[in-house]
C-alpha cells in the first residue's frame, strides 16, 4: 500500500509540472487559438537562462525571479514579432511558424549551452520530506510551487481589471474592441504569462529530468495531454487534467508490468486519442459551437 | 444645436465586394438619428465601418476628430458605445463583470463604482441579476445589459444596433422608453438602426432612409412618416 501512495503522491508532483505545461498551453490557445508547440522548448531555453545566471553566481531564488521576467518579456516579444504580424494566417503558416521557432531555441540552446546532460540544483534538496518516505522534498516543493502560481492566477483572474480584460478578449474579441480592450496587447500579456508559467515548469522539472535541450519535449507532450484531458477551453480543467496525467502515468508504470518505465509515454497519447473520440471538450471544456 | 457626427461620402464593404456606395448623413448633438432600410441595406455595415469594425473609405467627423482609420479601442475611448446586433454580452461572465468592462477604457474606480449603481438604478432587474453569467438572462435583460454596459463609458454618442431584435412586444416598448429617458435625461445622443420603422421613428427626431448602400431620403421623422413610399415599404399601411 505504501508503495502505491508513494507512486500517487510522485504523480502529483510530476502532474504539477503538467499542469503547468498544460496551462501554458491552453493560455496561448485561448488567445489565438492555436495550439503552441514551441511551448517546451521556450520552457526549455528558461531553464538555460536561469542555469546560466546560477553559473555567474547568483543566488537560487534570484536567479528564479530574473529568469520569469526575461520570460515573460521574451513570450511579449514572440508575440509582437513573430505571431502578431502573421495572425490572419491560415493555421498551416502557424503550424510552420511554431516547428520553425521550437528548432530554433533547440540548437540555439544546443549551440550555447551544448548538447550535454547537466545537473541543475533543487532549492528544497532531494531528502525526504520530514524523514518520511512517501515524498521527497523537492517532489513537495514541485507541488507546494505550483499550488503558489494556481493561487496567484486565480486572485489575478478573478479580481484584476487586467485579469478581466483578457478573460473578455480570450471570451469574444470583437466585443472587446467594443468597450475598448486593447485586445492585441491582452494577446501578448497572455504570450509573456505563458511563457513564465513555463519557465516555472521547466526549473522545477530540471532536477528530475537533468537540463538538456530536449528535456521538455515529453514533458510538453504530457502537458497537452492533461490541456486535451481537461479541456483545451478551460484553464481550470487543463491543470486538473494535467494532474490526473500524471497520476495515472505514474501508477501505470508502476502496477502494470507490460508498461514499465519504457511505456509511459503511449500512455499520454492514448489519453489524448481517446478524450478526442469519446469527449473532444474535455472534461471541463465547453463545445465551441460555430455558425457557418 | 451642434453637429455631432458627419458622414460624407462612406464606402465599406465584406471581402472586396462594398455594401455602402458612398453614404451621407449627420447627427446633432443630443439628437436621436434612425437609418430606416430593409434587410442588407447597409444600417449594421454603417455601424461597423464608423466603429472601425471593418475597413472602411470616406469621410466621418466625430466631434472634429476622424474616425476612418482609427482603431476601435481608440473610437471607444472618444465616447462611442456601440451596442451590437445580438447583443455581444460576455456570456460567461457575470452581470457586474460585464458591467466593469464597459467601463475598462476609464480610470477613476470609484466614479465607476457609481455608474454600476446608476445604471442598475435605470435597470432594477440587472441588480437582482449582478452575480448571474450574462448567458443565463433572458433576451430583454441580455439587451438591458448591452446598454447598461454601454452606459458604462459615459458615452456621447450610442450606437444602437436592432435593440428590438427577438424580443416580446411589451419589453421592446419598455426598451424604447428606458433609450427616450437616457436620450432626454443624460443627453447621450443616439444613432438608431431598426427593422422596426414605425418605432425608430417615435423615438428619433431625423430619420435616413438606405436601400442597397445609399441613402435616399432624409427628413425629420415625422415629415418620413408621412412619405408615401416609406409608409408603403416600411411602415406597411
Amino acid at each position: 500500500m505504501e508503495l502505491f501512495w508513494q507512486q500517487v503522491l510522485a504523480g502529483i508532483a510530476t502532474g504539477a509540472i503538467y499542469a503547468c505545461m498544460a496551462l501554458a498551453v491552453v493560455m496561448i490557445y485561448q488567445a489565438i487559438d492555436h495550439l503552441n508547440f514551441a511551448q517546451g522548448e521556450m520552457a526549455m531555453f528558461s531553464t538555460f537562462i536561469a542555469f546560466q545566471l546560477m553559473l555567474w553566481g547568483i543566488p537560487y531564488w534570484g536567479a528564479f525571479l530574473i529568469t520569469l521576467v526575461v520570460s515573460f518579456i521574451g513570450g511579449v516579444l514572440i508575440d509582437r514579432v513573430i505571431f502578431r504580424p502573421i495572425h490572419d494566417a491560415p493555421i498551416l503558416s502557424h503550424v510552420v511558424v511554431f516547428i520553425a521557432l521550437l528548432a530554433i531555441l533547440n540548437s540555439s540552446a544546443g549551440f550555447i549551452w551544448d548538447f550535454t546532460v547537466k545537473s541543475f540544483p533543487s532549492p528544497f534538496g532531494s531528502a525526504p520530506l520530514f524523514g518520511s518516505s512517501l515524498i521527497s522534498a523537492h517532489q513537495a516543493g514541485m507541488i507546494g510551487v505550483t499550488l503558489l502560481l494556481l493561487v496567484f492566477l486565480f486572485v489575478f483572474f478573478r479580481y484584476t481589471r487586467v485579469g478581466l480584460s483578457m478573460r473578455a478578449a480570450a471570451a469574444n474579441p470583437a466585443s472587446a474592441r467594443l468597450v475598448g480592450v486593447r485586445v492585441g496587447w491582452m494577446v501578448a500579456l497572455g504570450w509573456g504569462m505563458a511563457a513564465a508559467i513555463g519557465a516555472i515548469a521547466g526549473i522545477l522539472i530540471a532536477p528530475v529530468v537533468f537540463l538538456e535541450p530536449n528535456m521538455m519535449i515529453s514533458i510538453l507532450l504530457y502537458g497537452f495531454a492533461g490541456a486535451v484531458l481537461g479541456g483545451l477551453t478551460s484553464p481550470a480543467g487543463a491543470v486538473l487534467g494535467g494532474f490526473m496525467v500524471g497520476v495515472v502515468e505514474n501508477l501505470a508504470g508502476t502496477f502494470i508490468p507490460v508498461i514499465g518505465g519504457e511505456l509511459k509515454l503511449p500512455i499520454a497519447l492514448m489519453l489524448i486519442v481517446a478524450v478526442l473520440v469519446f469527449k473532444p471538450s474535455g472534461l471541463m471544456g465547453r463545445t465551441v459551437v460555430q455558425r457557418v | 444645436m451642434t453637429t455631432l457626427l458627419d458622414v460624407r461620402g462612406l464606402v465599406a464593404g465584406y471581402g472586396g465586394i462594398p455594401a455602402l456606395h458612398g453614404v451621407d448623413f449627420s447627427l446633432e448633438e443630443g439628437g436621436v438619428t434612425t437609418l430606416l432600410g430593409a434587410n442588407g441595406a447597409g444600417k449594421t455595415t454603417t455601424l461597423r465601418a464608423l466603429c472601425g469594425m471593418i475597413r472602411a473609405r470616406g469621410e466621418a467627423n466625430f466631434a472634429g476628430k476622424r474616425l476612418i482609420g482609427m482603431q476601435t479601442e481608440d473610437i471607444v475611448r472618444l465616447g462611442i458605445a456601440h451596442v451590437p446586433e445580438g447583443r455581444g454580452t460576455f456570456t460567461r461572465m457575470s452581470v457586474e463583470e460585464n458591467l466593469q468592462l464597459g467601463a475598462m477604457s476609464r480610470r477613476n474606480g470609484a466614479d465607476i463604482k457609481q455608474d454600476i449603481e446608476r445604471v442598475y438604478e435605470h435597470f432594477p432587474r440587472l441588480r437582482q441579476r449582478r452575480m448571474q453569467q450574462a448567458g443565463t438572462l433572458s433576451g430583454g435583460e441580455q439587451q438591458m445589459l448591452a446598454i447598461g454596459r454601454a452606459l458604462m463609458l459615459r458615452p456621447r454618442l450610442m450606437l444602437l444596433d436592432e435593440p428590438s431584435f427577438g424580443l416580446a412586444p411589451l419589453v421592446v416598448r419598455e426598451m424604447f422608453d428606458i433609450l427616450a429617458g437616457l436620450n432626454r435625461n443624460e443627453k447621450v445622443s443616439m444613432l438608431l438602426v431598426e427593422q422596426n420603422a414605425s418605432l425608430a421613428l417615435s423615438l428619433a427626431d431625423t430619420a435616413y432612409l438606405l436601400e442597397t448602400g445609399r441613402i435616399v431620403t432624409s427628413g425629420p421623422s415625422a415629415q418620413i412618416r408621412e412619405d408615401e413610399g416609406v409608409r408603403r415599404s416600411y411602415l406597411g399601411y
